[in-house]
């Protein structure tokens, strides 16, 4: 899960970054932008559940 | 940093009083070091030597091609001496943040050397970004988003870039022992020195005063004048944060909290630092008062609910508020002969974008990985011992009585 949370952080910048490259109407890339930050949080809700300690770990 | 090291020691435990404010020097000291031996060579200035791609017309600066040993700038007080200056201390201070997450069971060589990654990768490649002329400085000549990305004082490229590394020590360390119960339920372990915590806001303010007004003066390019409108909206937000929190902890608890009071002030710090020179005096009240709130209430959300275990509050005060304070730039930020900045707060959406899905899994990964080659986390006998006497040898207050409980084996 720690893994899949890395590769959704760096995919939704990767749709932040491909949006400023590719596209030209404002809507759009408001859209992408968007969306890259969506996917972003969900990559930070992984790696904020991949993190939580085991109740063994804790004592 | 004064100010900072104090509030981290403060809100420590006692028998790691000591350790942390060695860990601290130990910190500055390496920042210094490394970001002048190597850091500044990928961070450079604005208009210096970089590598450039070009793509569909539009030139990306990713990163600078100085020499290493700063040898590429006149150290004589021209604009690109003092901006390699203010970022050697402003990296010091964003080594200082992952110090007050991660207290009590941090080894003092790991700290040296996650310092290190710090001053010499993430730091100087997100604040060439920034401050040096690269492609999130240039989004509003290459793509028309406003003035491009808007970081003058450090409140993404000092104090977030810093909050994401203390919450990847944090994930990677765990929480200190005996922190959580079995059931998950989180035990208060009280600060040794509200009176450190409380001097080491004061102190602070006086330091932000000046990296904000020199962040304005070097990165925003005002006119000397308005750094008076950077002190009060600086003070401004600090003061509206702080006592929103204090007001928030009042009605909740039944009485001011004065720990989370002290990291509302800082979060108003923090938050502050993104365009102090060009908000209306009013925004930054509001930016204060909605830092306060976030801060005191992201403390328990992240002890109770996401189980992380940052004593001193950093992640909430650095990470949270400055990536608030960035998008509140973005809403709120009035540049001087302009009625309206068209598509600023899409610059700095992509800026907070870049730090989330660029920094955070960089500094990540880099500190995983560091973790396998030297763990990073203190043996449990440390742990148990208190970090003073584990890794110094000595206390910090020898001639306290030492409750028993501290030393018997749970």
């Amino acid at each position: 899960m720690k893994l899949a949370g890395l590769l959704f952080l760096l995919a939704g910048w990767g749709i932040v970054l491909s949006a400023l490259a590719l596209l030209r109407s404002t809507p759009a890339l408001v859209a992408f932008v968007l969306a890259g930050t969506v996917v972003e949080l969900m990559g930070l809700f992984l790696m904020f559940r991949s993190h939580l300690p085991l109740s063994e770990e804790t004592r | 940093m004064a100010g900072l090291a104090l509030m981290n020691s403060g809100l420590g435990r006692s028998r790691s009083a000591a350790h942390v404010m060695v860990a601290s020097l130990c910190a500055v000291s390496i920042s210094a070091i490394v970001y002048v031996v190597c850091g500044f060579s990928w961070d450079g200035f604005a208009g210096g030597p970089a590598h450039v791609w070009t793509m569909k017309g539009k030139p990306w600066n990713w990163i600078a091609a100085q020499p290493f040993f700063m040898r590429g700038v006149e150290l004589d007080g021209s604009p690109a001496s003092l901006a390699a200056l203010l970022q050697m201390f402003g990296v010091g201070l964003a080594a200082l943040i992952p110090l007050s997450a991660a207290m009590d069971r941090w080894r003092l060589g790991a700290i040296c050397a996650s310092t290190a990654i710090l001053a010499g990768c993430t730091f100087p490649i997100f604040a060439h970004w920034v401050w040096g002329g690269g492609w999130l400085a240039q989004l509003g000549v290459n793509y028309g988003l406003g003035q491009g990305f808007l970081d003058s004082g450090g409140a993404g490229t000092i104090q977030v870039v810093g909050g994401l590394t203390a919450l990847s020590i944090v994930w990677i360390l765990g929480p200190r022992r005996d922190k959580y119960s079995p059931e998950g339920m989180p035990a208060a372990i009280p600060g040794h020195s509200l009176a450190f915590v409380v001097f080491g806001c004061f102190l602070t303010w006086f330091g932000w005063l000046g990296l904000n007004s020199a962040g304005a003066l070097l990165f925003g390019h005002i006119q000397a004048g308005r750094m008076v409108l950077v002190a009060i909206n600086t003070t401004l937000s600090a003061a509206a944060s702080g006592l929103m929190a204090l007001t928030v902890t009042r009605i909740r608890f039944g009485r001011p909290d004065a720990s989370i009071c002290a990291n509302g002030w800082v979060g108003g710090l923090v938050a502050s630092s993104a365009a102090s020179a060009f908000l209306p005096p009013a925004a930054s009240l509001l930016i204060g008062f909605i830092a306060g709130l976030l801060v005191t209430f992201a403390i328990d959300w992240f002890e109770m609910w996401l189980k992380v275990d940052d004593p001193g509050g950093a992640i909430p005060v650095h990470a949270l508020a400055g990536l608030w304070g960035l998008l509140a730039a973005g809403l709120f930020v009035r540049f001087p002969g302009q009625k309206s900045a068209d598509g600023q707060w899409l610059a700095q959406l992509v800026g907070i974008a870049t730090l989330m899905g660029f920094v955070l899994p960089l500094t990540y990964s880099l500190n995983w990985l560091l973790n396998r080659v030297y763990p990073q986390r203190v043996e449990p006998e440390g742990e148990r011992q208190g970090m003073d006497l584990h890794e110094l040898g000595a206390g910090a207050y020898p001639e306290f009585v030492v409750h028993t409980d501290e030393f018997i084996q749970r």
